[in-house]
């Protein structure tokens, strides 16, 4: 089990996840300007992660990353998404209308640009912690992924 | 014909090139039996058809596919692969000719759509003369964000992306409740730690900034 002829993996995903979720933010908040948004984002996030977990093995990626934290994740994105809808009803405005979230205007798009960015970190959270849990469902149920395996 | 002679002769020939990858690789999966070869391949379609899906002007696709099918798809099939075995059991030639038929039939049933569908791009289409043109047009006014898209997932269809983080959240507690959260093997993994003393030498093949000798 000492062998470790798995160095150069090793060493080049340790170089590349990092690279892998600064892309991912890049991704997220440059959503509103290009192609992408919370949801390929929270893939991309995910799949960071889960390139670790490959790595490094899953119970090392399960103790940096929870499965109680991925599974919460999820709910609290579903929860923050809905919560700007009631944001907005709790402003006077109809559910998810985000010109009302600070009483402006049709022309003005503060209330728009604030209403997306939160839902759509919502997106992100509930995405990468859904997929984390479905990842984890899957292959924590193997102790330990051998070599011979493959 | 006369297509061939401007400048749309490079991007018929780059669809004919990814098309006739696609192709190739689907037979490959059809007559493969190693389940690996088959999730790796599943996931080079899933590229291949990113890469189609940039060059027909669909970037935000493209993306999404590129994530979702080739990395996250690929990475649960893999798990999934890990829990059965490597190989799919062979079908006796009878029981292939059932499949076949469904096959030929839906293809055909496809090609013969596709003669009414509207060219790539036709502005008098029904999916660019309607909502989509009116989205165009006021969306700059209503909302101040230059990717159409945005606005179109977060602001006129916000229900509709709800939904949809909703339907990704419960497939996730779906699969979760299913299978178990996985929490057995990391559980077991440091009971096992626990017990042997030289924990030191277990743990180095995760750490590997030891000497490699």
């Amino acid at each position: 089990m000492n062998t470790d002829h798995h160095v150069i993996l090793r060493v080049v995903a340790k170089m590349l996840i990092p690279v892998i979720v600064i892309f991912a933010f890049y991704v997220q908040f440059h959503g509103d300007f290009g192609p992408g948004g919370g949801f390929q984002a929270g893939v991309i996030i995910a799949v960071a992660i889960i390139l670790y977990a490959l790595i490094f093995g899953v119970p090392a990626a399960m103790r940096a990353v929870p499965p109680a934290f991925t599974r919460s994740l999820a709910a609290v994105g579903v929860m923050i998404y809905a919560g700007v809808g009631f944001w907005a009803l709790l402003q006077g405005g109809q559910f998810l209308e985000y010109q009302a979230l600070f009483h402006e205007p049709p022309g003005e798009h503060h209330g728009q640009h604030i209403g997306i960015m939160v839902i759509e970190i919502g997106v992100l959270c509930g995405v990468s912690g859904a997929m984390l849990t479905i990842f984890y469902a899957f292959a924590g149920r193997v102790a330990e992924i051998r070599d011979e395996d493959w | 014909m006369h297509a061939m002679f401007n400048g749309d002769f490079g991007v018929i020939l780059v669809n004919i090139f990814l098309l006739g990858i696609l192709f190739a690789v689907a037979i490959a999966i059809a007559r493969m039996r190693s389940l690996f070869a088959i999730v790796m391949l599943s996931g080079m379609y899933s590229l291949v058809s990113a890469a189609w899906y940039v060059a027909i002007d669909a970037v935000d696709v493209a993306f999404t596919e590129a994530a979702v099918g080739a990395g996250m798809s690929t990475v649960v099939l893999l798990g999934a692969m890990l829990l059965t075995s490597r190989t799919a059991k062979p079908e006796k030639f009878f029981f292939r000719l059932g499949p076949l038929l469904v096959c030929l039939a839906t293809g055909a049933a496809l090609i013969y759509a596709t003669v009414d569908l509207p060219a790539l791009g036709d502005a008098t289409s029904a999916a660019n003369a309607g909502v989509g043109y009116t989205y165009l047009q006021v969306g700059w006014f209503d909302t101040g964000i230059p990717n159409i898209v945005t606005p179109v997932l977060a602001s006129y269809r916000g229900f509709d992306t709800l939904g949809e983080t909703t339907v990704v959240f419960v497939a996730g507690l779906a699969v979760a409740l299913l299978l178990g959260f996985g929490e057995r093997s990391l559980a077991e993994r440091i009971r096992n730690e626990g017990r042997t003393s030289n924990r030191g030498s277990k743990k180095a093949p995760a750490v590997s900034d030891e000497d490699p000798a």
